[in-house]
Order: C-alpha cells, then structure tokens, then sequence
C-alpha cells in the first residue's frame, strides 16, 4: 500500500498497515528510567531536581519520573509563564503538582523577557520564542543552586531528532531521561504513570505565542513522523529505503535534511585541535568518571 | 559432587579501583558465609565499563606484587573467585581481562578475544585484542572463561568445550538496549537465548555473571543466570537488581546428560579440522 500523499483520512489506514509497531513495555521503561534518575543524581550526592512544567505532555511526563524516582519532597516544579502563555496549561501544570504533592514555584518570565524583545523594532516570534526558552533556562539553573538539584531536560527523541527546540533554552539539562521516547511512546508511558488526559490528550504545543502547535510549525503528526524516524534511525533504512516502503519522497526528504540540519544541537561545539591531546577528540571520559 | 556457585552483580565507580575492591571483599565475604564454592564477578568489575582514557589509568600487571591483587588472592584462600579487569601486559598492551583465582594463586587469565567495535561500542579503540583461548583445570573440574562479545562468536565457546571445559565461565558488562512490548529488553532476551544453546548443544554448565547500573545514559541489565547440561534454567538474578545469587551444581549430571546425549562423544573434530583446513586454506583473499 502506498502513503497517502494529501488526505489526512487516509494515514490512520496506512500506518495500521505498516510493520513498525513502537509499542513499549511501560514497566520497563518505568523501571529503567527511574533507576536512571536516581542513579545519575546519587553518584554525584545529589538527591533533588528541578524541572519546569509547562503543562505540556513532556514535562509532565519528566515530573511523573522523577517524582517516583526521587521521592515527590525532593522534585521542584517551575511553573514559568509568559503574559501570552495559554491559561490551561497553568492549571494543568496545578493539578499534576497537587496530583504528586512535589514542590512548586510560579515565576513569571514577562518582566524578564519583555525588555529584550521590546528592544528590537524588526523583533520575530521565533527570536521572542527563543528569549523566553533561554530565560526560562536562566530560572531553572538558579533555582537548580537555590534548591541543590538537577535540572531535569524534558526534551523526546523526535524533538530532538528533528531539532524542534532552542539550544541552550530548553535543551539545557543535566540529564534527558525520555531522550530515547519518541512523542507516541512519550504518551504512551504518561497513560500508564497517571498524567492526567487532559494533558496527554491536548494538541502538542511550544506555546510560545497564541495557537501556535508542534504539529502546524513541522507540517506533519508525530504520528506520522514517528513511524518513519523510526525506520530511518531505529532499523537503519535508507531514504530510498523509506520511499520504497510507501512513504512519500518530499517528506522522507524533508525529515532527512532536518535531522541533519539541526545536529549542531545535539552535539558540544567542536573545539579546534591544535595539541597532541584535545578535548572532545583524544581526551575521552564520561560524564560519570569517578563516581 | 555438588558445588555452589555465587554470582555478583552490582554498580561499579567508573576508574576507581580501590572503591570497587572493597565492594568485591564484602562480596567474597558475604559468598563466603553462604558457602559458595566460587563466585563470579562481571566484565571489569574492578574498573566500570566504559572506560575510554580510564584504560590506561586503571590498568593491573597481575601479580602478587600489586596490591590489588594481593588483596583478591589473600581472599580467594577458601573460595575460587573470577574477576574482571584492564590487564596491562608485560609489553604494556593493555587488555580487557578475566582472572580465575583460588587458594592465593592466580589459575587463569584470559583476555578478551572479541572486541565490539561499533555501534555504541568503542573498546577496539582502546584495548589490545587478545589471541588465544585455553580451557583450565579447577579443583572443580576444568572451565573455560569468556568475557562479553567472546561468547557471540560460536567458534570460542566451541573451542573450550573441545579443549576440555565442562563448566563456562562468562561475565559481561551488557549494556540494555531494544525496549519493545515484551516484559525483558531485546539484549536481555538475545543474551539468555545464547547462554541456553551452550549449555544444550555442548552439555555443559554455563554461569554468566552481568553487572546492573548505569554508566551515563547506558543501563546495565543484570538477569545473571547458570543453566545446566540439559539447558534448563537453574537460577536467573533479577533484572536490573544489585544482588548476589547462590545456586548449587550437581557435577554429576554430566554422566546422566552425557548418556542420555553423547553429542560430546560424537563430535566429529577430525572433520572439523579437516575441513577448516579446506575453508582456510583455500581462502583466496
């Protein structure tokens, strides 16, 4: 059977018929994530985290862990708001905070941001974006020194696949528990830990100003995307590979520039060698040397 | 004759051999209060796993004269201990190894002959390959060691059984990977799957000691098990799980196996050398 190329209706078939099935184990995953978690954070003599909830189904899912990883005393909730912000999310954000009892702070970042992005007469919503993804950064790092605890990255293996997210904004993180979860294995695992439907069900959103969604800036579903990042990074296809199997090229080609496109976010900035011994190339430790 | 068998699995401290000889002398020790005969540590239970530029630094001449050593052959008087660590040769090569130890002497080394290099794996980069595989004589009867990657490769395991090994020694540091709908890993499952086959197809016990934790973001899975001559399952550690399991081993199975199942017996080995030859020897490349 062949991809739909322009009917919407038409994909749901598509993918059922298709062989991938990224149906997870969630006790295992929960086992294993959790065990990460609190590993990670002990080896260093850390026992807290701090992670800022946005409302959204990846965050939540990030808190859910790491509040059954770390015990919920020890897992701070930053709720960072801009004026625009959609006013779900803030409640969303309250009832899995009261839902898990873990600690909570509302810091509003309009006063912060608006200086900077008032600035500018040629400012864009993608650079007003990115200002307030770095200032929320700068919020968690502080009360990540205020609270003694980790930051806690948030980011899924599609959004980082494809780039979808500010470097050094909301991919600043000590740890990236669901790194490795594509967004329908991210809702998956948030049925079975108890995020709320309201949250698991909501359309995806940066939320960086009115009515924006993941799924309008990309141009295609999760859904669809997943499937097919799936068969190019999981199971090693080639592009051709993907086309071969009913995908359509322009989208097969879309996906493949944009995972390479953006890899300068997923990777430290290489350093220029010049000494017998550099780091990055020939200086070569994990993160968890000596602990 | 019925022997105990313990096997360790637990998180090391990445580079830090001194901390991770006191977690293996409060093993020894509590192996020893329950008995066991001998007990299993996993791949570079002295060291961690993913050691990159850490080879070098924590590397071990075997001897009586290093510290460490002497510390694991002054408890190994009373019960026979396989270790795993960077061995660093007179030559200073530096290789991922195995010591079987017992009453103060060092009995075997092997070096790891299978180097995984791909994939997450980087261990080519920055060990030496090892370049034989013996099997060796235990009071308990003669064993053969294998660490990891050795024992995805059918041709070692083969090779200890025709050397004479009975009981096979493996330990790893097997990094989980292939999350799916099934209730075990996919590594945890492929890994289990092999082990059982060994033991069917060479009538012999195999004991695999896999070490759990986390090293950055890889997880380690444990599931440590022992089947016996038949390939049945005598005892699995739990996934993910710091423990340290004890099962017994009746060394008499083998004249029952072996009866019922002479593959031992009929083995064919001048074949297999003969042909081996043909194969070889006609390689044109």
């Amino acid at each position: 059977m062949n991809a739909p190329t322009s009917s919407k209706a038409n994909w749901k078939e598509f993918w059922e018929t298709m062989k991938t099935d990224l149906t997870i184990n969630t006790e295992l995953a929960e086992k294993i994530l959790t065990g990460f978690i609190r590993t990670e954070l002990h080896r260093v003599g850390i026992r807290r985290a701090v992670l800022g909830l946005s409302g959204g189904i990846d965050s939540a899912l990030s808190l859910y862990l790491s509040a059954r990883a770390l015990g919920p005393e020890n897992v701070l909730a930053v709720r960072m708001p801009y004026k625009s912000s959609a006013p779900d999310t803030l409640s969303d954000a309250q009832t899995m905070i009261d839902d898990l009892g873990v600690q909570s702070l509302t810091i509003e970042i309009t006063d912060m941001v608006d200086p900077l992005i008032q600035r500018y007469e040629d400012m864009d919503r993608t650079r007003a974006g990115n200002i307030m993804a770095r200032m929320r950064m700068i919020v968690l790092y502080d009360q990540s020194a205020a609270f003694k605890g980790l930051v806690m990255g948030t980011s899924n293996k599609t959004e980082l696949l494809l780039g979808y997210s500010t470097i050094f904004g909301d991919s600043a993180a000590a740890i990236q528990p669901i790194g490795d979860l594509y967004k329908t294995q991210v809702r998956q695992l948030s049925k079975t830990l108890g995020v709320p439907d309201s949250v698991i069900e909501k359309a995806p959103s940066a939320d960086l100003w009115q009515g924006q969604t993941d799924e309008a800036d990309l141009g295609f579903t999760y859904a669809e995307v997943d499937q097919l990042l799936y068969l190019l990074v999981d199971q090693r296809y080639r592009p051709e590979d993907c086309v071969a199997e009913g995908y359509a090229p322009e989208f097969v080609d879309q996906v493949v520039q944009r995972i390479r496109r953006n890899h300068f976010k997923r990777v430290m900035p290489p350093v220029a060698k010049l000494s017998q011994r550099t780091i990055g190339y020939d200086f070569l430790y994990l993160r968890d040397w000596g602990t | 004759m019925k022997i105990k068998i313990a096997l360790a699995q637990f998180n090391t401290k990445l580079g830090e051999v001194q901390a991770n000889l006191e977690t293996h002398l409060e093993l020894i020790s509590e192996a020893k209060q329950k008995s066991a005969d001998l007990l299993i540590f996993p791949e570079l239970s002295l060291t961690g796993y993913v050691l990159q530029d850490l080879a070098v630094t924590t590397a071990i001449q075997p001897d009586q004269d290093d510290p460490v050593f002497n510390t694991l052959l002054d408890a190994s008087r009373g019960i026979d201990l396989m270790v795993g660590f960077v061995h660093e040769d007179r030559r200073h090569r530096f290789y991922i190894a195995s010591a079987y130890l017992a009453e103060g002497k060092i009995v075997h080394i092997h070096n790891k002959v299978y180097l995984p290099t791909y994939g997450m794996f980087d261990e080519g980069r920055f060990f030496a390959w090892g370049d034989s595989v013996r099997a060796f004589d235990t009071r308990f009867g003669r064993m053969g060691m294998l660490i990891c990657e050795d024992f995805w490769h059918a041709s070692l395991p083969y090779l200890l059984w025709l050397d004479g090994a009975d009981i096979l020694l493996f330990q790893s540091a097997s990094p989980g990977r292939g999350l799916t709908a099934d209730p075990r890993l996919s590594s945890s499952a492929w890994v289990e799957h092999t082990n059982r086959a060994y033991a069917g197809l060479f009538t012999v016990f195999v004991a695999h000691a896999n070490r759990v934790g986390y090293e950055d973001g890889l997880n380690f899975w444990g599931g440590s098990t022992i089947f016996d001559p038949d390939g049945n399952l005598i005892v699995r550690a739990p996934d993910f799980e710091t423990s340290l399991t004890i099962a017994e081993i009746d060394l008499n199975q083998f004249h029952r196996s072996r009866a019922r199942l002479p593959l031992l017996r009929d083995e064919r080995t001048n074949l297999v050398q003969s042909e081996l030859e043909r194969i070889l020897g006609n390689h044109e490349n």
